[in-house]
């Protein structure tokens, strides 16, 4: 076989397994948005869900997942930054690192599952917060951490060491020189980690089951010792455990479509800010 | 004065300055030749205490500056560095504005209220002889300036706070023939107002704008004089090898 045809073989079978990779992918977008868009009106935004959940909206469980998305990173995004700091810019290259990185990882590729019959045995009973928001947002925190800690590690690493050397040689302190010049040059990578972590938490469904999230609450939630609906576990009652299924399936779909419509968009505003530095 | 006595320096194993001893009059301009890898820019950081970034070093002997041993306990290091200010080898300005890095000295060592800071920086750029060319664009990125006017921005920027030595790690070898020049012009003129000790691989260099010059080789002093003599009548014979080029 020449050259020219053996080359022509193989990029088609790249782009024979580049387009089929994309196109299952656009398939799965493309039937959710299909059969979501049918559904999604102003009223589905903001109304409860009505009639066993075959009409009305899923206005809680936005506000419910928007509620765990913010307390589980209040928790998270300073306790992660902290940490890439100090593993970063302080801890230097010896063996702890190499360990708290190797936890890191590990940490981050545990089952969401595990997290949440860990959250459920600390945070609900051990520290009796009960089924609550509190519960229910630290467990989510807990799953970004490594996240957060690895995106803010490779933004503070990607900083040019001579920075820090031209700070320390004016005179300004290690911390002066971290506040100063290396955490503002970081900031914008720090930020794309955030906002994938938003992506992700308001994406969970495991960690928030035996923590916080509730099958319907006829009101919203009043305090961080609440339950609350959140988007994914709706979605999985919608699909599972409705009293009509068949009736309950488009408010599925919609619901997916709002997931997925609120992960896209976080996406894409961290890329933009990727791009942007 | 810039005293160094019976220095010797360890990255790990390797020995990389071997019982170097020289002394540096105020208002000179000292520069350190020598092939690559012979020490002459680790010298210089043990000025300003830079080695202390790395890891794994060590260093011996003493280093006085104006009498006081840089490396005893009592000494605060930010304050040694406010003193002995530094330029590097690649311009390395601040991700921020022109002002803003010019100021960036002043601001961490609490050096005065608003329009000191403002007429400092004015100053510091004039001294730098970088005013003119910036001086409508002061809050522009530092990085809208040339490689040659970053290097004179991060003079300027050493110059804001005063220091009394400033250490020069190679400035002008990312730079053109033109910016070079002016740098060195720079150089010149600070000489009344500075102790400047310059690191450089370029020997006309060295013998355009140094008083005194030290020839390193292999981390030893091998020779250190006068620069007209050093370059017209050498000790050495390997400094005269070097000088004339025939290795390097």
């Amino acid at each position: 076989m020449n050259k020219k045809v053996s080359q022509n073989i193989a990029f088609f079978i790249f782009k024979f397994f580049g387009v089929l990779v994309i196109g299952i992918l656009f398939s799965i977008i493309g039937f959710i948005g299909y059969n979501g868009i049918q559904v999604i009106s102003w009223e589905f935004l903001t109304e409860f869900p009505k009639e066993g959940m075959t009409s009305g909206g899923i206005f809680p469980a936005i506000v419910g997942t928007f509620y765990l998305v913010v307390g589980s990173l209040i928790f998270a995004f300073p306790l992660g930054v902290m940490s890439a700091i100090y593993t970063t810019e302080y801890a230097g290259k010896g063996w702890i690192v190499r360990i708290i990185r190797i936890m890191t990882n590990n940490l981050a590729s545990i089952p969401s599952i595990v997290f949440g019959l860990f959250g459920m045995a600390l945070f609900v009973n051990k520290l009796n917060f009960g089924d609550s928001i509190l519960a229910g947002s630290l467990t989510l925190g807990l799953l970004v951490l490594p996240l957060i800690i690895r995106t803010s590690e490779e933004a503070l690493l990607a900083v040019p060491q001579s920075y820090r050397e031209g700070s320390l040689a004016l005179g300004a302190t290690k911390l002066q020189t971290i506040r100063r010049i290396v955490l503002p040059a970081a900031f914008g990578n720090i930020i794309t980690g955030l906002i994938l972590s938003i992506g992700r938490v308001s994406g969970e469904t495991a960690p928030i089951l035996f923590t916080v999230a509730a099958y319907f609450l006829p009101k919203l939630p009043s305090g961080i010792f609440d339950q609350a609906m959140a988007l994914p576990y709706h979605l999985y009652v919608l699909a599972t455990s409705g009293t009509d299924l068949e009736a309950s399936r488009p408010m599925a779909y919609g619901t997916a479509l709002v997931l997925i419509l609120i992960v896209l968009i976080m996406n894409l505003i961290a890329s933009f800010f990727r791009k942007k530095l | 004065m810039i005293e160094a006595k019976n220095i010797d320096f360890y990255y790990g194993n390797f020995q990389a300055l071997k019982n170097i001893s020289m002394k540096i009059e105020p208002k000179t301009v000292t520069a350190f030749i020598g092939p690559s890898g012979c020490g002459k820019s680790t010298f210089l950081r043990i000025f300003n205490r830079m080695n202390d970034l790395i890891k794994d070093t060590q260093m011996e002997g003493e280093c006085l500056i104006n009498g006081q041993n840089i490396y005893d306990k009592s000494i605060n290091i930010d304050n040694l560095r406010k003193d002995v200010g530094m330029v590097f080898q690649k311009p390395n300005p601040f991700p921020k504005s022109i002002f803003e890095n010019v100021a960036y000295g002043l601001r961490v060592n609490n050096m005065g209220d608003k329009s000191f800071i403002g007429q400092r920086v004015e100053e510091s750029l004039k001294d730098a002889a970088l005013w003119d060319e910036v001086k409508d664009k002061l809050n522009k990125s530092a990085y809208e300036l040339s490689g040659g006017q970053q290097q004179r921005l991060c003079i300027a920027r050493a110059l804001a706070v005063k220091p009394s030595i400033i250490l020069m790690d190679e400035p002008a070898s990312a730079l053109d023939p033109i910016s070079t020049s002016k740098i060195e012009e720079l150089i010149h003129n600070l000489k009344n107002q500075y102790t400047i000790v310059i690191v450089t691989h370029n020997m006309q260099q060295a013998a355009r704008v140094s008083d005194n010059t030290g020839f390193f080789m292999l981390g030893e002093l091998i020779e250190y004089s006068n620069t007209k003599k050093m370059f017209l009548n050498p000790e050495k014979e390997t400094t005269q090898n070097y000088i004339t080029g025939r290795f390097g």
